[in-house]
This record gives C-alpha cells, sequence and structure tokens, in this order.
C-alpha cells in the first residue's frame, strides 16, 4: 500500500463499565495525496474517532497512521511520534469541526480566532506581518474584513464554519480532516461552503478526509468513498463505482434510504430491520449479518476481509462475488 | 369540496426590546382531506412557527398573532376559548416534534405517556386506555413486552416510533409533523417515512409535513408550500412545482442540493443571505439575492399569482414568464 497517509490496522477501543467499545476497529486504507476520501456512515459507526486518531487527537489503540513527509522522504509514524513532533506536525495537519456554534471560544474576536494558531505556533514574530495573513486569510474563506472585530455569537453558522475552515487553513497545512463540516448548515449555506472546500482544494492542492452522514454531499466532493458501519470498513470504492455498483448490502440499503429531491426515479427501497447493534463488545463474524437480507452461515463464524472485487473496489462481504 | 384547513392572510410577530421579527407575513394556505402538504424552507422562514400557530402554541410574550383566520373543519381557532384549543389539541390536530430525544416524558413509561394522550380526550377507563397504548405501540411496529419500558430504554427511531403513536391515538383530522426525521439517520429515517405514510393512510389524516429536505417531500407530499422570510413564495402541486420550478428562490433551492446521478464541479448557489427577520427588505424578502430582480421588486410587496392552473408564485417577473 502507498499513498501519502497510509492507515494500517487501526483500532480504537474504549473502556466502558459495559465492556469494550469497539469504535474503529481494524481499519486499513490510503490516502493519495490532492486526493478527498469521503468518510460516511451512521451516527456512532465510528468515522469520527476514526478521523481524531487520524491526526492524532485521540491516541490509536493499535495500528499506524503514516505520513509521508515529501519535503524530507521520511514516513512519520502519526500514532507513534512524539509530543515535539506532533507540534510540528499540526502545521501540515489540521481538523475543521462540525458545530461551528461550539468549536469557537464565544470570547474571542473573529480576528483573535484566526491569528491564535499563528501565535500558538510563534510563525509570525512581525505584529503586521500577521496582520496580513489573517485578513489574506479572510479573504481566503470569504469573510469580510469588517467583520474581524465581531464576535461569534453575532454571525450566522455559515460564517462561522468560515471561521472554523480559515483556523485550519492558517499554518498552510497539506492534510485536512473535515468533520462532517456542513451538517449544522442550511442547504444553502451548505452549497457555498461545499464549493469553498472546491475551491480551496484546487488552489493549494489540500488532501482532505471528508467525514459526513449524508452520501449526496459526499458524493459531491470525493473522488474515493468509503462506508464505515460499526467501527469497520464495508467498502471503499472510486465515487462513481459506488453508486453505480454498490456491493455490500449495506452500501446498497444506505444508497437506497436516500430520499432524493427528483420525481419518477424508480428505485428500489431496501429498507433494513432493527437498529445498529451495540459496538461494545461486538460478535464475531459480519457486523452487518443481523440486518442483513442475504446473511449465510458463514457470515456468524468469520469476520469478512475487505476484498478487491475489481480494480480500486474493495468490499467486506463473504457473498460479494469477486 | 372544503379544505381541512385554510389559512388566511396570517401574520405573527415577536415583539422583543431589540425590534419586532417578523416571523409569518401574511401567509395564506389550503389543504384538502387526506392531504399531505410538505413546507419547504430554510432555517428562520417562519415553518415552525407557522405550525404553532396553527396549534395556538405560539409563546406569548413575545409572540403575537396579528392578524389572520386559521379555519379548521369550518371554524376560525384563532377565535377558541383555550378550554375548547385543549380539545382540540391532540384530540383534532396532533403535532411531531423534531427532537423525540426531547418531546418524551423521560420519567414515565412509553405505554402511560400514550395512554395520557387518549384518557384526554376519549371516555375509557385507565385499564382500557393501557391496553389502547399497547395496541398503538404494536402499530407503529414496537413489541407490546416493551410498552413498560421509559423512553431512555429505546433508540432514537423507536422514540419517535412512540412519539408517533401519542400523535395517532386520538384518531386526529390532522397531523402536524416539525421535522419529524431530522435527528435520525438515513437509514432509520427511512423506516419512519415508511410507517409515516402507512399510518396517513391507514387513518385517513392529512398532513402538514415541515422539512427542509426536498427529498422527503418528492417522496410522501402531494403538495408543497415553499416559505421565504415568513411569506410562501411558491405553492403547488408536488409534480407540477418539480417539472417547473417558478420561484427564482425554489430554483436556487433545488441547484443548492449535490445530485446523486450527476457529476458537478461547484453548486449553483443562492449569493448572500437570509435576512435578518427584524429588517427584512422592502418589496420582495428576496429580491436582494435574486437574479431576475427589476426595479419593480424593491418597491411593492409581489402578490400571490397563478402561472399556470394551480401553481402559484408570488413572483411578479417569473409568474409572468411562465404564463
Amino acid at each position: 500500500m502507498t499513498g501519502y497517509i497510509r492507515v494500517e490496522n487501526l483500532k480504537k477501543f474504549f473502556p466502558t463499565k459495559r465492556g469494550l467499545l469497539h469504535a474503529v476497529d481494524d481499519v486499513s486504507f490510503a490516502v493519495q495525496k490532492g486526493e478527498t476520501l469521503g468518510l460516511v456512515g451512521e451516527s456512532g459507526c465510528g468515522k469520527s474517532t476514526l478521523g481524531r486518531c487520524l491526526i492524532r487527537l485521540l491516541d490509536a489503540t493499535s495500528g499506524n497512521v503514516i505520513l509521508h513527509d515529501e519535503e524530507t522522504g521520511e514516513d512519520i509514524d502519526i500514532t507513534k511520534a512524539s509530543k515535539s513532533v506532533i507540534k510540528h506536525l499540526r502545521k501540515k495537519v489540521q481538523i475543521v469541526f462540525q458545530d461551528p456554534y461550539s468549536c469557537l471560544n464565544p470570547r474571542l474576536s473573529v480576528w483573535e480566532l484566526i491569528a491564535e494558531p499563528l501565535i500558538v505556533n510563534g510563525v509570525f514574530p512581525d505584529k503586521n506581518a500577521m496582520k496580513r495573513r489573517v485578513r489574506e486569510l479572510m479573504n481566503t474563506v470569504g469573510l469580510a474584513e469588517r467583520l474581524e472585530n465581531s464576535y461569534p455569537h453575532e454571525l450566522d453558522g455559515g460564517r462561522r464554519q468560515r471561521i472554523g475552515i480559515a483556523r485550519s487553513l492558517a499554518l498552510n497545512p497539506e492534510f485536512i480532516v473535515l468533520d462532517e463540516p456542513v451538517s449544522a448548515l442550511d442547504v444553502c449555506i451548505q452549497a457555498q461552503i461545499l464549493n469553498l472546500l472546491n475551491d480551496l482544494q484546487r488552489e493549494f492542492h489540500y488532501t482532505y478526509v471528508f467525514i459526513s452522514h449524508n452520501l449526496s454531499v459526499v458524493r459531491h466532493v470525493s473522488d474515493r468513498i468509503a462506508v464505515m458501519y460499526l467501527g469497520k470498513i464495508v467498502e471503499l470504492s472510486d465515487y462513481k463505482d459506488l453508486f453505480v455498483k454498490p456491493s455490500h448490502p449495506y452500501t446498497q440499503a444506505l444508497l437506497s434510504a436516500i430520499p432524493t429531491a427528483k420525481l419518477d426515479v424508480k428505485k428500489e427501497r431496501v429498507i433494513l430491520e432493527g437498529d445498529v447493534p451495540s459496538p461494545i463488545d461486538p460478535p464475531s463474524g459480519c457486523r452487518f449479518m443481523g440486518r442483513c437480507r442475504h446473511r449465510a452461515e458463514i457470515c456468524g463464524k468469520e469476520t469478512p476481509e475487505l476484498r478487491e472485487v475489481s480494480p480500486g473496489h474493495f468490499v467486506s462481504c463473504h457473498l460479494s462475488s469477486p | 369540496m372544503n379544505d381541512l384547513l385554510e389559512i388566511k392572510d396570517l401574520t405573527i410577530h415577536y415583539v422583543t426590546d431589540g425590534g419586532t421579527v417578523r416571523a409569518v407575513e401574511n401567509l395564506n394556505l389550503r389543504l384538502g382531506h387526506g392531504e399531505t402538504l410538505g413546507f419547504v424552507g430554510e432555517t428562520g422562514a417562519g415553518k415552525t412557527t407557522t405550525a404553532l400557530g396553527i396549534m395556538r402554541l405560539i409563546p406569548s410574550p413575545p409572540g403575537v398573532v396579528k392578524s389572520g383566520r386559521i379555519i379548521f373543519d369550518g371554524e376560525d381557532l384563532l377565535t377558541k376559548s383555550e378550554a375548547e384549543m385543549r380539545a382540540i389539541r391532540g384530540g383534532k390536530i396532533a403535532m411531531i416534534f423534531q427532537d423525540p430525544m426531547t418531546s418524551l416524558n423521560p420519567v414515565m413509561t412509553v405505554d402511560k405517556q400514550i395512554a395520557e394522550m387518549i384518557r384526554l380526550h376519549r371516555d375509557v377507563d385507565k385499564a382500557e386506555s393501557l391496553k389502547l397504548a399497547g395496541d398503538m405501540l404494536e402499530l407503529v411496529g414496537i413489541k407490546r413486552e416493551r410498552m413498560h419500558d421509559y423512553p431512555h430504554q429505546f433508540s432514537g427511531g423507536m422514540k419517535q416510533r412512540v412519539v408517533i403513536a401519542i400523535a395517532l391515538a386520538c384518531d386526529p383530522g390532522l397531523l402536524i409533523a416539525d421535522e419529524p426525521t431530522t435527528a435520525l439517520d438515513v437509514t432509520i429515517q427511512a423506516q419512519v417515512l415508511e410507517l409515516m405514510k402507512k399510518l396517513k393512510q391507514q387513518f385517513g389524516a392529512s398532513m402538514i409535513l415541515i422539512t427542509h429536505d426536498l427529498g422527503i417531500v418528492a417522496d410522501i407530499c402531494d403538495k408543497v408550500a415553499i416559505m421565504y422570510a415568513g411569506r410562501v413564495v411558491e405553492y403547488a402541486d408536488k409534480r407540477a412545482l418539480y417539472a417547473n420550478p417558478t420561484h427564482p428562490y425554489t430554483i436556487g433551492l433545488f441547484n443548492s442540493v449535490p445530485d446523486l446521478d450527476e457529476d458537478r464541479e461547484s453548486l449553483n448557489v443562492i449569493p448572500g443571505l437570509m435576512p435578518d427577520p427584524m429588517d427584512l427588505p422592502a418589496g420582495c424578502a428576496f429580491h436582494p439575492r435574486c437574479a431576475y430582480a427589476t426595479s419593480v421588486c424593491s418597491e411593492s410587496k409581489p402578490e400571490m399569482m397563478e402561472a399556470a392552473p394551480g401553481h402559484f408564485v408570488a413572483c411578479p417577473i417569473r409568474g409572468r414568464e411562465r404564463k
């Protein structure tokens, strides 16, 4: 496996009173430089935990996240890097959070919020240079300069999310984890932010991991998409393939459940029974078995591996044909 | 045939120290028997305020119903006494709220919560009401054994099923569902929508479905009203509206949704933001963001016009183009 970011057998378990919660359970994939990998799944599937492990906001239980530093040609294992290396990495690796209402300090002005990462990392000893940089960032994300002394509560969700984006861009990162960046926004504002993220990627060649529960949004932004269910990646493929030939029964159900804003689109709707089972001490075998239409004997015995069924299209299902 | 619900010139304001919020302005709407109306708009468009207005649940102060009539089954709800409204709420008009986590009582078992509703509106004894509660739970797909459970023992989708059971317990003529699936995951949303479709038919109720998701509207509604800044800007049969979105805002709304079948480099967005409801622009509230705007638009408030039979648009420019 090659790539700019390589995730190898990543696991993140949380101890709880009732047992071990398998939030991310043996996940491997790679992200190429400049691409957008979409990560979809329902609440509780572990997509946010995975996103946080990628940039070491959470310590993984086991496994590796390897970032290939092109400048030095070195491979850095984010999960095991020392504090000083991590601090250096923060300049390359950033995150945008879901909720623009809670991720900004309400007592800092827009200017202070955007300058904060620059101050923390001491990149601009010269105050005027920093001022210019903050203005430039506000410009990049489409915030009017007159807003620099406003506080987050005075702004709407879309503008707040722009602040969050500006903060993550401040240090010229290479890799950005976008954790549900548009979920809290209305569709019109959502469209504006999606366009902004697209333009930024084209201009600065960022590598994105885009986490969302909204498949149409993910399809719009991603080059490849990974579908997660209960801590595991069940399907990973090119964005078009996934929608044309969804192979995992869960992906099929997920796709058919999306209401589309079109009439006369005939599609078979697969309604899943029941709810997502608990991720605490999950049974062996396929995690999706309990809700699957096609389950067979083997599904309860062996955990399916992620296999390549056609070039670049990986599925973890015993019953999918190669 | 008489409509089940007719709203005429409804205006609701929230009067605060900082100014007056014009939440709903001269709203007109009709809903026939057995129809499902999709009520679409962004945050702050006035969808929920309208629904609360129908239920007479506008918090006052600061809310004031300035003018208008809400005619339900031939009677104006705005002239009813509080006692009369209590019989109507839950009995004839029921409401499902967005968040099932907060609309259930956490310290009361679900069967008792359903029975409470039944006992309020029907003359049955306690034992009978609890039996009916169990029936309702089975109807929404929850096993009778679980009737003595508390809300926290259910998942989000199951809780919303309980809320639906409560709403339908007294066989209301009108069901108002305020973003009933927004808090749910997409596969669970599909289950709940399927259930609502089935039950609506079984009970023969009319429904107002408040949502921001045009996909859900396409799935279960008959008619659609698009709301912007306190007004209905377009109202039509679902087919007509999806085939021929006419108001510039409606067109913008459709363009903002990423397509599942088609690649688009970037989305066509509506420039700018929703206006401040305390300080609405003169004339058409949408004109500062509108690509079709002319000088007329900033001068006078557009009237609803019939662009095609049954297809109403509050835009003189696009409305005439269609004619």
